[in-house]
């Protein structure tokens, strides 16, 4: 049995970030849970799945449906969850406009997992911006802890309010692990009723929708005053250090961490004091501002926008407050960076000018003087042995390549964004949003008219076709755009780690699912189609180079292998591959070391000592891709039973 | 509970994306949790993971919840899966006190690979850690790995050799009970077996000072 399904209030256990705002959702008894995955987030819907049966929980197929399926269980009498990194908080948006305003009825969160300094991300998008857009509360954990108790508080806020509920983490506390005491687990009635006969404003029993608009919305500020009031003394914002600090820092999330513990290492304990705000918005009025009355100097640890910072300085500006007592230090002075995540090195630096504080000895001496370090070479994040995605942009390429006209490729989200990079041999020429390659290349490909002669491709994946690729390929088809889809079907959302999609014959929990084929959905829609296997690297170019060089229209190519790390093929082997060494010329071979130096797979080798290319044993995933590149024949591939 | 050489202790586990650097940090956090420390242990996976340089900072402390970063030139050891990785982690968070133990065995940069690069030498890199560090210990746990049968196995070595540096409260009756609570029955003997060759290539003085 998962500890987290532990009925044992009391037991302390390490557990992930994630784990914790799973327990937390556990102890409030919710019955449903969706999302859709993205790092850093997909480890609450996965983790759900798999350790309770008593709930129902969805990889729905984007996240806009992940959080109508959870405000449905919600409207129907459920406790549920809807769970999103940052960005697929932006495609949830419109619903989330309505729904705050219609309200829901048994407890909603929405738990959005931001990612600043973007360590697996392609923005740095903050989620916080939402709460005061879309007018609804929202808590921020500062530890491990907080994660499992305010997500579970945040389902009675819910409650109490009629609204959804936001609950913002960051990759430094979902992805990072910590002591959780365990609450109490609860037995909750679980019975599916949606009443809808009440009164139109009849939070419980009335239907649910956002109109009539003004009356809803009025009554949505004032649930805001009633949180806003609720959170004046919430345990969620503490305060330690002395009664008046020089220095003032306010502080929200995981940054509260790195603040205590910087202010701890500086022996500053007694100059300066700490203000953790956990219930950010709206913010509570009194716990800021007494103590604001007691310093003189205040400083914002918080990262990506100085969201506490403004919200702070209203309140400054409305209150009774002598402004002119008081200096703000933060995003806006530049003493806290206005992009990249918290460091304790940050909160360094901003303290260390603040009160001008010698610098650190250790930081100054170390390495010691005169010991040279070798130069280092980076490592690039790149495609893994046997990846399919690697074949495949050689293929697409090697054939734009071929071409001639100046052929491009537009990228989308996933492993394969790493198209961009040298291990993707710089294919990829745009990349924004899930969906947007498809989307751009259906603009493309209308500019025909205005003298534009480039082939365009666009690349998606399996599980980012059916999340939003397939709305701009209707546009595109409709529209009588011209260019081809690479499909890049690897059999699963394989970045963030295999959750099934609706390509898929399982479900979330494994079950057995209907499974939409994706050609045949492209041919419904009216595109040309065809499947090729991306490690046959002839047929593959042959595909491609005839739809580039057609005669028009919208073209899908599905290129169809499962990715290596996937369970089905994970540590196994298709291929012994070796190199004859009589065969590999090496530099003097002409092909300007193809396979080092152009496919470039990690599972290869270059011996500089013998001019040669090996395998390398660890690292080899057997796909043998590579013999195909191999001009001389010396990379050769055996097949293994 | 038994007093840490430090409070807070701040160890680093690094190596290359699927070398088992999540495994490895999160059976030592166990393993110290479980005897009632607070443990915070600060990782990052998605992207970085595919063939980047990764890196979990484990931190253990009687007193608080610490931050899942560790503070520059703060560790007290490095537990390395890949050898430039650890130069790469001592440039940051080395200081004259920090002990390392770090496996031989390189994993190439695609920059290396396609020759755009180069990599230190063995002997270059070992010359820098020793004067980096205050004690270091050096072996190929991923031969040894791969002759237990995979080499995956090198980050449960480097787990058994930490063990034996007695640097931190770590038992292995504590690590067969963490084992048998996260893998299948059939997984926990070749791990057990890896745990102890890591124990037995410190104590038998077989790694390279």
């Amino acid at each position: 049995m998962s500890l987290l399904t532990r009925d044992n209030p009391g037991e302390t256990h390490l557990m992930m970030g994630n784990e914790a705002i799973v327990r937390g959702a556990l102890e409030a008894g919710i019955s449903v849970a969706a999302g859709y995955p993205g790092t850093p987030s997909s480890e609450i819907i996965e983790t759900l799945a798999k350790i309770s049966d008593d709930i129902y929980t969805e990889w729905s197929v984007n996240e806009k449906v992940a959080l109508e399926v959870a405000a449905a269980a919600s409207f129907a009498g459920l406790r549920s969850l809807a769970v999103m990194k940052q960005p697929g908080v932006n495609v949830a948006a419109d619903f989330l406009m309505h729904l705050a305003l219609s309200g829901v009825r048994a407890g909603m969160v929405i738990v959005a997992a931001d990612d600043p300094g973007a360590l697996s991300s392609v923005n740095e998008g903050e989620t916080r911006l939402y709460a005061k857009l879309m007018e609804i509360p929202m808590l921020e954990p500062g530890n491990f802890q907080e994660a499992r108790q305010m997500t579970c508080w945040a389902f009675e806020l819910s409650e109490t309010l009629h609204m959804p509920v936001l609950v913002r983490t960051v990759t430094r506390l979902s992805h990072a692990s910590g002591n959780v005491t365990l609450g109490k687990l609860p037995k909750p009635d679980r019975k599916a009723f949606f009443q809808f006969n009440g009164d139109m404003l009849d939070p419980m029993e009335g239907p649910i929708m956002s109109p009539p608009v003004g009356i809803k919305h009025d009554s949505q500020q004032k649930k805001l005053e009633q949180a806003a009031q609720l959170f004046e003394d919430s345990p969620f914002n503490t305060y330690g250090g002395p009664e008046s600090p020089e220095l003032l820092i306010i502080t929200t999330s995981i940054c509260d961490l790195y603040s205590k513990e910087v202010v701890a290492l500086l022996n500053l304990e007694d100059r300066v004091g700490i203000l953790k705000i956990g219930t950010t918005w709206p913010l509570p009025a009194q716990p800021v501002l007494e103590r604001l009355a007691r310093t003189r100097n205040v400083l914002f640890v918080e990262e990506v926008q100085p969201f506490i910072e403004e919200a702070v300085k209203v309140l400054v500006a409305g209150s009774h407050l002598d402004l002119s007592s008081l200096t703000f230090y933060g995003k806006y002075s530049r003493h806290i960076p206005t992009a990249g995540e918290m460091t304790p090195e940050r909160v360094t630096a901003a303290l260390s000018t603040l009160l001008q504080l010698e610098p650190d000895p250790v930081s100054q001496d170390y390495p010691p003087r005169g010991t040279a370090l070798p130069p280092i070479p980076p490592r690039e994040i790149s495609f893994c042995p046997g990846c399919p995605h690697r074949a495949s942009f050689f293929s697409i390429n090697t054939v734009l390549q071929l071409d001639n006209r100046q052929g491009f490729t537009c990228g989308d989200i996933g492993c394969y964004s790493m198209g961009m990079l040298p291990g993707g041999f710089f294919t990829l020429k745009t990349l924004h949003s899930m969906g947007s390659g498809s989307g751009l290349a259906s603009g493309f490909g209308k500019l025909e008219k205005f003298g534009m002669n480039q082939p365009v491709v666009a690349v998606c994946g399996d599980s980012t076709f059916f999340h939003s690729a397939m709305p701009p390929l209707v546009n595109a088809v409709h529209n009588r755009s011209s260019f081809t889809l690479v499909v890049l079907d690897n059999s699963g959302t394989a970045m963030t780690g295999f959750q099934p999609h609706p390509g898929l014959p399982v479900d979330t929990k494994g079950d057995q699912a209907p499974p939409i084929d994706i050609e045949k959905v492209c041919r419904a829609m009216g595109a040309t189609t065809r499947t090729c296997d991306p490690f046959d690297l002839e047929a593959t170019q042959k595909q491609l180079l005839e739809f580039i060089n057609g005669d028009g229209g919208v073209r899908v190519l599905i290129l169809k292998q499962a990715c290596a790390l996937s369970p089905e093929k994970r540590h196994t082997r298709a291929f012994e591959v070796t190199v004859d060494p009589d065969s590999c010329l090496g530099e003097a071979c002409g092909c300007n070391r193809i396979c080092t130096r152009v496919f470039s797979c990690p599972g290869l080798l270059w011996d500089a000592e013998n001019n040669q290319a090996t395998i390398n044993d660890v690292l080899c995933a057997g796909c043998g891709v590579c013999a195909s590149v191999c001009p001389q024949n010396a990379i050769q591939r055996k097949e293994l039973p | 509970m038994i007093a840490l050489n430090h409070d807070p202790y701040n160890l680093i586990i690094t190596g290359v994306g699927g070398q088992g650097n999540v495994i490895s940090s999160r059976m030592i956090g166990n393993m110290l949790a479980a005897k009632g420390f607070q443990v915070t242990i600060g990782e990052t996976f998605g992207a970085s993971q595919r063939g980047g340089a990764v890196m979990s900072h484990v931190r253990i402390s009687s007193k608080a919840t610490l931050s899942p970063q560790i503070p520059v030139h703060q560790a007290h050891m490095v537990v390395s899966l890949e050898p430039i990785e650890t130069l790469r982690v001592l440039e940051s968070y080395g200081n004259p006190d920090v002990g390392v133990i770090c496996n031989t065995r390189p994993t190439h940069p695609i920059g290396v690979i396609s020759g755009r690069l180069s990599y230190p030498s063995t002997k270059e890199i070992k010359e820098t850690i020793t004067r980096l560090s205050a004690r270091s210990w050096f072996f190929d746990a991923t031969a040894m790995a791969t002759e237990i049968g995979n080499p995956i196995f090198a980050n449960i070595i480097m787990a058994g050799a930490l063990a034996a540096t007695k640097e931190l409260p770590l038992d292995r009756n504590v690590f067969e009970e963490t084992l048998k609570s996260k893998f299948p029955p059939n997984k926990v003997g070749l791990n057990l077996t890896a745990y102890d060759q890591g124990v037995g290539i410190i104590n038998t003085d077989n790694a390279s000072h």
